[in-house]
């Protein structure tokens, strides 16, 4: 599919035909997604303990990357709007684990205050 | 941005003549205002991305504390009409995608048709939620307190989850379930007020291989509306 990839500055900016993605890479990009949601469901049936939500996160992130490269075109458009949408998701990201590892840490005192909140109403 | 600007002193309407119909004043050519646009677009799909980043977050933070709970909760859900749903976005973004081919292409009817079917798709994914909704609210199922699950709603749960007792606080990954695919589904309202405002204007015949921006910028939105069902459906149906 590299023929499609159209480098910006080669383009005359008063006549840019604009570029219209292929009927058979729009189709196979919605066959893959179908694939892959059936591939996630079939993923929960197994149990596989917290390895779960791992998989179907990743698998998620993959249809995601599919969404955006094919129907929104990112494959063929400049960098700078991919940059836009890759540092939304980092900060996204690194928001998200930051909070996670925050939160894990003041669990085992939450419990112990729980538990001794418990005893003294007894 | 879709009228002329009646920007500039000077006479305005000498200084647009001979320029396309919705090309912007400010804008030197139509290439220029096709790309402003779109970073515009992808700026507010980056707020979009960090909005729910934090939704997503919150539910991170429940579930690194009570993974229980996400357990339990998940047998509520029906994972078969989370699965349709999946596929009728799936269905609706290729429609979206095909639309914006059909805009570049100049093809009237087929952009006609393809926005007509995303519009549709976006119905049939209303109605399913409607349907969920309205189920789970009838039984008892509601977010944080008003979480009182009727008696058949338990006895449809799994056998393993019945014998064991019920964990405290389910109510939370209902506010949790409630608030995600709530605040998605006003995205999904608001891009069927979007495409049948883009039907209204493809009937009319203003969309072609010179001017596609609404078509384009909207077709970007509703992917993202895609996307986040791509992550909400395993998160909360799922796992």
């Amino acid at each position: 599919m590299k023929e499609h990839v159209v480098p910006e500055p080669a383009r005359d900016p008063e006549d840019r035909t604009p570029h219209a993605v292929p009927a058979r890479v729009l189709v196979g990009t919605a066959a893959t997604l179908l694939a892959l949601t059936a591939t996630t469901v079939a993923s929960s049936r197994m149990d596989l303990g917290a390895f779960n939500v791992v998989l179907v996160l990743a698998i998620a992130g993959l249809k995601a990357s599919i969404v955006a490269l094919f129907f929104m075109h990112l494959r063929y458009e400049s960098r700078f709007q991919t940059m836009v949408l890759v540092c939304a998701v980092f900060f996204a990201v690194v928001f998200a684990g930051l909070v996670v590892f925050d939160t894990t840490q003041y669990q085992s005192g939450i419990a112990a205050q729980s538990a001794r909140t418990r005893a003294g109403a007894r | 941005m879709t009228s002329p600007s009646t920007g500039g002193e000077a006479s305005p309407a000498a200084d647009l003549a001979g320029r396309p119909p919705f090309a912007a004043g400010h804008f030197p050519t139509m290439g220029l205002q096709l790309d402003a646009s779109k970073l515009g677009l992808w700026l507010f799909l980056a707020s979009e991305v960090l909005f729910f980043g934090g939704l997503l977050t919150a539910y991170a933070v429940y579930r690194a504390n009570h993974p229980d709970l996400f357990r339990y909760g998940h047998y509520f859900l029906d994972w078969r009409l989370g699965a349709l749903n999946t596929t009728v976005l799936i269905g609706s973004s290729l429609s979206a995608a095909w639309s914006v081919r059909c805009a570049q292409l100049g093809r009237r009817r087929g952009l006609v048709v393809t926005l007509l079917v995303t519009l549709a798709l976006a119905s049939v994914f209303m109605a399913v939620k409607y349907g969920e909704y309205s189920h789970k609210l009838h039984h008892g199922v509601g977010w944080g307190l008003a979480y009182r699950p009727s008696r058949e709603i338990l006895a449809a749960l799994p056998a393993a989850l019945r014998a064991a007792p019920a964990p405290e606080h389910a109510g939370t990954f209902f506010s949790l379930y409630f608030l995600l695919t709530g605040l998605h589904g006003i995205h999904v309202l608001v891009g069927m007020g979007l495409y049948a405002w883009l039907l209204r204007r493809a009937g009319r015949g203003d969309f072609g291989p010179g001017y596609y921006v609404p078509v384009d910028v909207v077709a970007l939105y509703w992917h993202l509306v895609d996307i986040i069902w791509i992550f909400l459906f395993p998160l909360l149906y799922l796992v």
